[in-house]
């Protein structure tokens, strides 16, 4: 019998009932994660058939999609800055958690932000942990070694109920990442180029686990990262082993384990990754140190660049065709040096402090181009006030770009952030497709570096040449 | 939940690879609280120009979409976000079954529990369904077939579970309901608690 993967043990670890032929495996969640956009339907349900939350100490509740990110001090000024549908949805949400129980990082809350970014922050992401949410970006929690999956509002349902989910296990994937990174290129580079390499349709049906030696050179944001976009590859989840370096981050988080259970934690966690003998059901290897800078060009991620070279060939596929021709690019020319609008750093894919810290340094005594706007959302009000602790506003605001509280944001447009119809938009988040940030709205993918460059430049720009000069 | 058995009915053809959920409804709508119209929203953006007048050349404004019930689509259909608010737009607009070569997981999660049949079928059978748009097609959920015109039929795959949900309307949460006793049991006896 051959050894068992990371996943294997942590899915083996929570299951309920075993699955049939006739019937699912019935799956126990450790963490239920939940914002204000996929939940009304599901709490309507619950009250329609007067069922209550069977664990709200494992529901996390939050407010980042349609959240504005201008300060919102009282439930009024919420009336003044939201249009009236996202503030009814707010409003729901608040409601909904008061009357099932559930504690809400709401207004006020030093740890509201977006929900990926603050479960890690509060250590309540741990590793061996199943973890869901009504988003499909809870890919994110992976890096700690959970397995953490997107999930629809009708599951959200039975999660809240039961704490439980039907589900037939997936395949896996094992992605060698191998090679150490060059200067100017980071972590989002390398989950673009894997998508690239895999496509858009690549995961279907699997689960990632990552594996590699420059995983023990990442940090746990950088890991995130990763782990974030992993589902823009088509697979539900990825996940890492934990190690010494998922240990420091949580240790002394405010939910995570303290004291004796700590070591408790420690020595259960030290088990989780992969045996040397597991069987993953397909191998892919990347090599990381050959990467670039990468840059999308079209309508979804895997139509992805190095940001030097040229928009690939005209193959004469309509959905090639339709994306260039809604992007305005050409077929077989570069789009370096196209000229942008807006750069927005933010999102739950690049919005810790990792990403700031680094933004900032960069457009440090810089200006950002006349004819761009910039805005710059923190993940978390966590984050924010880290990064005003160390005068990251000042920079960025003093560059020319805007700062703003905690959320979604530009990231799917849903708060009144958003692109305008035809402008050109350098993003750190993780979709580009059509009217993504804002109807009629062309997004180019990019890191915090480009995005910086980008803006500094007013162009299309490739952040090795910003350090050069 | 309707239940849904066997659906004959015309197709219309989006032949598109990797349609996300962001153009099966656009994220603006989903600050709704209900599901109450919902089917209006659907592929907005393709389907309405920038004055909010039907654009003519999209599929599903054609003379003929009254009543048509089976949407093909390109490779990985429904790609992108996990928000339900997708095939609840299908299904209000009176879409059954989705057909493609691949549908995106969590989408494809989301419309066994809405009473949308994902169809998964061979290339062949796919190409011949895009290469001929409008014709008849007959999804069997009892027989897991989807049968074309000339008579051919293609297998799609359907878990039993599911299956049986589909067909008979059942809602899921129901089921897992009763695994009360095994849930209460699991968090009694694991070794860590979360
Ligand atoms: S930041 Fe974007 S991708 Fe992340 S949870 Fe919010 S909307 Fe989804």
């Amino acid at each position: 019998m051959s050894g068992k993967s990371l996943f294997e043990k942590v899915w083996d670890e929570h299951i309920v009932v075993p699955e049939t032929d006739d019937a699912p495996a019935v799956l126990y969640i450790d963490l239920h994660l939940i914002h204000e956009v996929t939940t009304p339907q599901a709490f309507a349900l619950l009250k329609d058939q007067q069922l209550s939350v069977r664990r709200p100490d494992l529901t996390l509740a939050t407010m980042d999609h349609s959240t504005p990110t201008v300060p919102v001090t009282t439930l009024k000024d919420l009336e003044v800055v939201a249009e009236a549908p996202a503030a009814a949805q707010i409003r729901a949400m608040i409601d909904n958690c008061e009357h099932f129980g559930i504690e809400l990082y709401g207004f006020g809350s030093e740890y509201r932000g977006i929900v990926h970014v603050i479960g890690p922050e509060l250590g309540a992401t741990q590793p061996g942990k199943t973890i869901v949410c009504g988003d499909s970006h809870t890919s994110t929690h992976g890096a700690f070694g959970a397995l953490a999956f997107g999930i629809g509002s009708t599951e959200a349902a039975h999660v809240l109920v039961t704490q439980c989910l039907l589900q037939r296990k997936p395949k896996i994937m094992a992605v060698t990442i191998d090679g150490a990174l060059q200067t100017g290129v980071s972590a989002k580079d390398v989950i673009l180029a894997l998508i690239g390499q895999i496509g858009v349709e690549g995961g279907v049906g699997h689960v990632i686990e990552y594996l590699g030696n420059p995983l023990a050179g990442l940090n746990m944001e950088q890991r995130m990262t990763i782990c974030n976009m992993t589902i823009e590859g088509g697979a539900r989840a990825g996940m890492m082993a934990p190690d010494a370096i998922t240990l420091e981050y949580l240790a002394g988080r405010p939910q995570a384990p303290a004291g004796a259970d700590w070591d408790a934690a420690v020595e259960r966690w030290r088990k989780l990754p992969s045996d040397p003998d597991a069987r993953f059901d397909r191998e892919v290897s990347l090599d990381a140190s050959r990467l670039e800078p990468m840059i999308t060009f079209g309508t979804n991620p895997g139509m992805v660049i190095p940001v030097t070279q040229p928009v690939p060939t005209d193959t004469g596929d309509p959905s090639f065709r339709k994306a260039l021709d809604y992007m305005q690019v050409e077929a077989g020319k570069p789009i370096l040096g196209k000229a942008i609008d807006i750069v927005f750093i933010g999102s739950c894919t690049n919005s810790r402090m990792t990403d700031l810290r680094q933004a900032a340094e960069m457009i440090k005594g810089h200006k950002v181009a006349d004819s761009v706007r910039m805005l710059v959302v923190p993940g978390s009000q966590s984050i924010k006030a880290e990064a005003e602790a160390e005068g990251l506003d000042e920079i960025f605001i003093s560059a020319g770009a805007e700062w703003r509280e905690s959320g979604c944001s530009m990231c799917l447009g849903m708060n009144g952030d958003v692109v305008g119809r035809g402008q050109l938009a350098v993003s750190t988040s993780n979709r580009n497709f059509e009217g993504r940030q804002g109807v009629g709205a062309r997004t180019v993918l990019a890191s915090p570096a480009t995005a910086v460059a980008s803006a500094i430049s007013g162009t299309i720009a490739d952040p090795r040449e910003l350090n050069r000069h | 939940m309707e239940k849904i058995i066997r659906i004959e009915s015309k197709t219309l053809v989006l032949p598109l690879d990797d349609v996300d959920t962001d153009q099966i409804i656009p994220a603006r709508f989903l600050t709704t609280t209900t599901r109450d119209g919902i089917g209006n929203a659907l592929f907005a953006d393709w389907r309405y120009d920038a004055n909010g007048e039907p654009n003519a050349d999209f599929v599903l404004n054609g003379p003929d979409v009254a009543g048509c019930e089976v949407l093909v689509a390109g490779r990985n259909f429904g790609c992108g976000s996990s928000r339900e608010h997708a095939p609840w737009a299908l299904v209000d607009f009176g879409i059954r079954a989705v057909v493609s070569t691949a549908i995106a997981d969590i989408f494809r999660n989301n419309s066994l529990k809405n009473g949308l049949v994902p169809v998964i079928v061979d290339a062949d059978t796919h190409q011949y369904l895009l290469d001929n748009p409008g014709i008849t097609v007959i999804v069997d959920v009892k027989q897991r077939t989807l049968s074309l015109p000339d008579g051919r039929t293609a297998t799609f795959p359907i878990d039993g579970f599911s299956r049986h949900c589909i067909m008979n309307g059942i809602d899921q949460l129901g089921f897992l309901r009763q695994q009360e006793a095994a849930i209460a049991d699991f968090e009694t006896n694991r070794p860590w608690t979360p």
